[in-house]
């Protein structure tokens, strides 16, 4: 353990931890932008500076080391954060009005924190590089007026999605996040499922309906076996939104593209709510137990008819092992080994 | 082993021997970048075309470049029994004129030549090795440029080459790494970290793998110091990296070289291929059983590849980008993961002699703090520009008066600016100042790889400023927030203030950006780029105020803060600029004062060259009263 000291306050942490760690653990805000706790470190933003042992580092890559002392509001700091965050303000979209993420957005937190105001940014000479948005994905856009290339979208899609779509374009100035070849991002290997959405500490990566829920409710999503948890966000008695459950075992988070954005059959008028017997050739409405006597009934008379072999069982994808266990077990009591699912077809 | 190598160099003094005929004149072009673009393939051609039709007898080497680049195209003539005589200027008919005269008849054209070399020249013609140019030079690096043919490593044999390598294969590799620390050498790619250190911090890790690599990236506008060296002696280069690779124990090594050099390319393909064939490069060299392997990687010339993780970054296929603190050594971490050693072209390229020489000889050239010389390449309002070498520890003064011949069309000083897009500018009273790593750093300049252009009275310094600002703004990675985003802010300020539209603050809102990139940047692309805004700041801050408060451009250079006035008075009416302007914006007649249209004028300045000197006519007016006459249309009434 190391022995760190940070505005005069003492703690102790394992070797290997950040600056930045070892302040949360002593519960000093230290302002990141291009940080993010479940991905590597980047460096890029620069607002995180402090200063250890008379040195000015980025709290979010510098280790501690034993006996450090770091102070994180020195003139030094003030004035680099402060002149960081302004330069980023200097090219981006000034309408936080009309930003998905006015009220949680990153930088409008860092930027309070700094302490930008009015007649320092006068100083600034602002240009915004006109790059068209992206619109070419059902359910996000990107606005590059709003980004500042942070990067983290670009560590999520590697690190967390294992998917690398998208990354660093250009240089310098007219660096931007881009698909190979610069093309609409639906042009590209991204599966949409909107890790790097939930990630991107600004608007730059938004949703094209953007509902805030009225209240949430802890779920697991019935696409597939893996059974991610949810958390689904309700309004009224409409699903607007799905987010993985951070504290579920199973995902952690993380969602794919069905689970996060394919919430639309829940509220869809066709939606099918109970199951239908063709009668007279029109389907009608009937009850569980009616529609699976039906179908007891059907299946013993091919059985002995026809023998059990013509019988077969598709399962779905959407079981989980212990269903898919039980599916088969029923048809090979029923005298068949005819089971398959539907991931082979 | 060493006898391995006596017998290579006597094989190459034989092949030499009978390849050249001193019986014959020897015919020297250089033929270096600079060379070639003015003409020295032409030249070359012209000669050996003459040579034929006149049924004459003589050498013709195709040499790197000697450094005065300001005489180019130069052809050497050594006659048998005389000594080297120097024509500058030559064009093609000049060459068939010198055949002609002098190797055809004897008379050495004292009007063409330049000068001559070594003793017993001609009386009519200056010699050259004790003149001005060369006599404040010492030559270390670059020795054998524009002397030997870069082409024939038997040249470069002959004059001592290989043999630091021989020598150093005997020796331990402690004990080569302790010659160095004796040294003092530093890298000459700017930073100026010690060589020896280096080396041995690469030779501590053990690894599978080692690499030596050649930093050929050469990004400063205006530098082509490194150019040089490759297209001139490029033996040198690859004998230092061989005796690198011996030291810390690795079997391969890279040329980083941009792909915008490709003569220096070719020229390394080459010398590669022939010290292979002498198996002083390979497998199992001079029998000893160690293997060295060079390949070339051609950048894409961006700037930033010359810092050291970048370049590796770009050799292993990713993005350039530096790798941001905390990170591992490059010398423990570097290439593929394994511990590298890179170093500078000049650093490379002077270890033989450092091998071959001594420590102690090299510690008697220089400074005690930085031993040895530096290579400049001196451009700007000089008389002689070029490439030149010199001891460390010289005064600037001496550079730039006795080296580089004064200044322009004897204008008046202004300043000096060294170090490139990260160095500083700095003015008269600084001029006694000692070039060596650590004076011109304190000075608020730096060496830098080697750039030093001469400014004289007619430039801006903010302009100077906003020149450099626009090329650290194009060439900045883009990865960090204060370089990418703070080199653009600076830059946009610097085009107000040029552009009229200063505002009061400006300066100091310069100065804390400057400061705030130096300290947040990631690499040394950012930590230096505000350098040419807070020196030129530092050092002529009341041109900038000018600029600001009075919209007035003390050196006549802003365009859109002067304008172009005729004075009645001493106009003549000859028409000359009437015809002349591009955009019909004079107006005039015989015997009538002429006038130049404000709304009209594109202020290209051709009108102002046109007018005859004895009238001097056309003037050049600036500050906010004259440009809002102008606006007004009434300049005359000011
Ligand atoms: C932006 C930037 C560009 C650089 N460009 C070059 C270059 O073109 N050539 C070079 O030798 N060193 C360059 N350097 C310095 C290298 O990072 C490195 O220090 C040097 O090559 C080490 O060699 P030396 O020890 O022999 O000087 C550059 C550094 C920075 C920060
Ligand atoms: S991302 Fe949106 S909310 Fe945040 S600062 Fe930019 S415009 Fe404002
Ligand atoms: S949506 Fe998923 S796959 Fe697409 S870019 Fe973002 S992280 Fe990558
Ligand atoms: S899109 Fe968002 S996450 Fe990606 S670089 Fe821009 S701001 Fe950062
Ligand atoms: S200082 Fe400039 S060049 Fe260096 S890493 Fe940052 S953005 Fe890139
Ligand atoms: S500056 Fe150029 S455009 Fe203007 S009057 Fe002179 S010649 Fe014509
Ligand atoms: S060139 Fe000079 S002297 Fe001749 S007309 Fe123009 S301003 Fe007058
Ligand atoms: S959060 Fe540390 S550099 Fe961005």
């Amino acid at each position: 353990m190391f022995k760190v000291t940070i505005n005069g306050l003492e703690t102790e942490i394992e070797k290997g931890a950040t600056v930045l760690e070892a302040a949360e653990k002593v519960g000093i805000y230290i302002p990141t932008l291009c940080h993010h706790p479940d991905l590597s470190t980047f460096g890029g933003c620069r607002v995180c500076m402090v200063d250890t042992d008379g040195k000015i580092v980025t709290a979010c890559r510098a280790p501690v080391a034993d006996g450090m002392v770091v102070k994180t509001d020195t003139e030094e700091v003030r004035q680099v954060r402060l002149s960081n965050v302004e330069l980023i303000l200097a090219s981006h979209n000034e309408d936080c009005q009309n930003c998905t993420r006015n009220n949680s957005c990153r930088l409008q937190e860092v930027s309070a924190f700094v302490g930008i105001n009015q007649e320092r940014m006068s100083r600034i000479r602002r240009s915004v590089e006109p790059v068209k948005e992206d619109d070419s994905n059902p359910f996000f856009h990107r606005d590059f007026t709003r980004c500042i290339q942070c990067g983290i979208c670009i560590r999520t899609c590697e690190e967390i999605n294992g998917v690398a779509a998208i990354h660093f374009a250009f240089r310098g100035f007219h660096t931007k996040v881009s698909v190979l070849g610069d093309k609409p991002i639906k042009d590209s290997k991204c599966e949409s499922c909107g890790e790097c959405v939930v990630r991107c500490p600004t608007g730059a990566l938004y949703l094209t309906r953007p509902e805030t829920p009225e209240r949430e409710v802890e779920s697991v999503c019935t696409y597939c076996g893996v059974g991610c948890g949810i958390k689904i966000g309700v309004r009224g008695d409409r699903v607007v939104k799905v987010d993985g459950n951070r504290d579920n075992e199973v995902n952690r988070g993380d969602l794919c593209v069905k689970g996060r954005y394919g919430f639309d059959f829940i509220n869809h008028p066709e939606r099918l709510k109970t199951p239908l017997i063709k009668k007279d050739g029109i389907f009608v409405e009937a009850s569980w137990d009616e529609a699976l006597d039906f179908i007891a009934d059907k299946m013993s008379d091919i059985k002995a008819k026809h023998g059990a072999d013509a019988l077969g069982g598709i399962s779905s994808a959407r079981c989980s092992n212990e269903e898919n266990y039980l599916f088969q077990k029923l048809f090979r009591a029923m005298g068949t080994n005819n089971v398959d699912h539907c991931a082979r077809l | 082993m060493i006898q391995k190598f006596d017998a290579v160099e006597k094989e190459a003094l034989e092949s030499l021997e009978k390849e050249q005929n001193n019986d014959i004149p020897q015919i020297y072009v250089g033929c270096a970048t600079c060379g070639n673009a003015t003409g020295a393939q032409s030249v070359v051609q012209t000669i050996k075309n003459k040579l034929e039709r006149e049924g004459v007898k003589a050498e013709i080497k195709e040499v790197g470049c000697i450094g005065m680049c300001f005489a180019e195209v130069l052809v050497d003539v050594i006659k048998p029994g005389r000594p080297r005589i120097s024509y500058q200027d030559v064009t093609a008919e000049k060459a068939e004129e010198i055949i002609d005269s002098y190797i055809i008849n004897d008379d050495h054209r004292p009007d063409l030549a330049l000068g001559f070399f070594g003793e017993g020249g001609p009386e009519d013609v200056e010699r050259i090795d004790t003149g001005d140019v060369f006599k404040n030079q010492q030559r270390v690096i670059l020795k054998n440029c524009g002397v030997i043919d870069p082409e024939n490593i038997n040249e470069y044999i002959a004059r001592g080459g290989y043999r630091g390598l021989a020598e150093a294969l005997e020796m331990k590799q402690e004990g080569i790494i302790g010659v160095l620390k004796d040294s003092g050498l530093r890298g000459r790619g700017g930073a100026g970290f010690p060589a020896g250190r280096k080396w041995e911090s690469c030779l501590k890790p053990q690894a599978d793998q080692k690499y030596v690599i050649c930093n050929a990236d050469e990004g400063d506008p205006g530098a082509f110091m490194d150019r040089s060296v490759l297209e001139g002696d490029p033996h040198s280069v690859i004998e230092g990296m061989i005796i690198a690779g011996y030291t810390i124990g690795s079997s391969k090594g890279y040329f980083y070289v941009r792909a915008e050099y490709p003569l220096a390319i070719k020229r390394l393909r080459k010398a590669i291929a022939q010290a292979k064939e002498k198996n002083l490069l390979g497998e199992n060299i001079l029998g000893t059983g160690f293997d060295f392997d060079l390949e070339i990687f051609q950048g894409a010339g961006a700037f930033v590849c010359g810092e050291s993780t970048a370049l590796v970054m770009s050799i292993e296929g990713n993005r350039g980008w530096p790798k941001p603190l905390p990170r591992p050594r490059t010398t423990e971490e570097g290439l593929w993961g394994k511990p590298t050693l890179l170093n500078n072209v000049k650093t490379f390229s002077v270890v033989p002699q450092i091998l071959s020489k001594g420590a102690n000889w090299f510690r008697s050239i220089g400074t005690e703090g930085s031993p040895g010389t530096a290579v400049f390449a001196l451009t700007g309002k000089i008389n002689r520009s070029g490439l030149i070498e010199v001891p460390m520890g010289i005064e600037l003064k001496k550079i730039i008066y006795e080296v580089g011949g004064g200044i322009l069309d004897d204008r008046k000083f202004k300043a000096v600016q060294t170090g490139g897009p990260s160095g500083g500018c700095l003015p008269d009273d600084k001029l006694h100042l000692s070039v060596d790593f650590d004076t011109l750093v304190e000075a608020g300049s730096m060496m830098g790889s080697g750039g030093m252009v001469v400014i004289d009275e007619t430039t801006c310094m903010v302009d100077v400023a906003r020149y450099f600002l626009d090329f650290t703004f194009e060439e900045s990675c883009g990865q960090c927030v204060p370089c990418r985003q703070g080199t653009q802010q600076m830059l946009e300020v610097l085009n107000d203030i040029c552009e009229g539209r200063g505002r009061e603050g400006d300066i100091e809102h310069l100065i804390e950006l400057g400061e705030s990139i130096i300290k947040g940047s990631i690499c040394g692309l950012g930590q230096t780029a505000p350098n040419p805004v807070l020196s030129t700041i530092q050092y002529f801050q009341d041109e900038y105020e000018a600029h600001i408060k009075d919209h007035s451009c003390p050196a006549l250079v802003c365009k859109n803060l002067i304008v172009y006035h005729i004075d009645e008075e001493k106009c003549t009416a000859c028409g000359r600029c009437r015809k002349a302007c591009p955009v019909e914006a004079i107006s005039g007649e015989k015997k009538v004062p002429h006038k130049i249209d404000q709304e009209l004028c594109t202020k290209c300045g051709i009108c102002f060259q046109e007018c005859p000197e004895r009238f001097s006519a056309v003037e050049r007016l600036t500050g906010k009263e004259n440009l809002a006459a102008a606006a007004r249309g009434r300049l005359t009434d000011v």
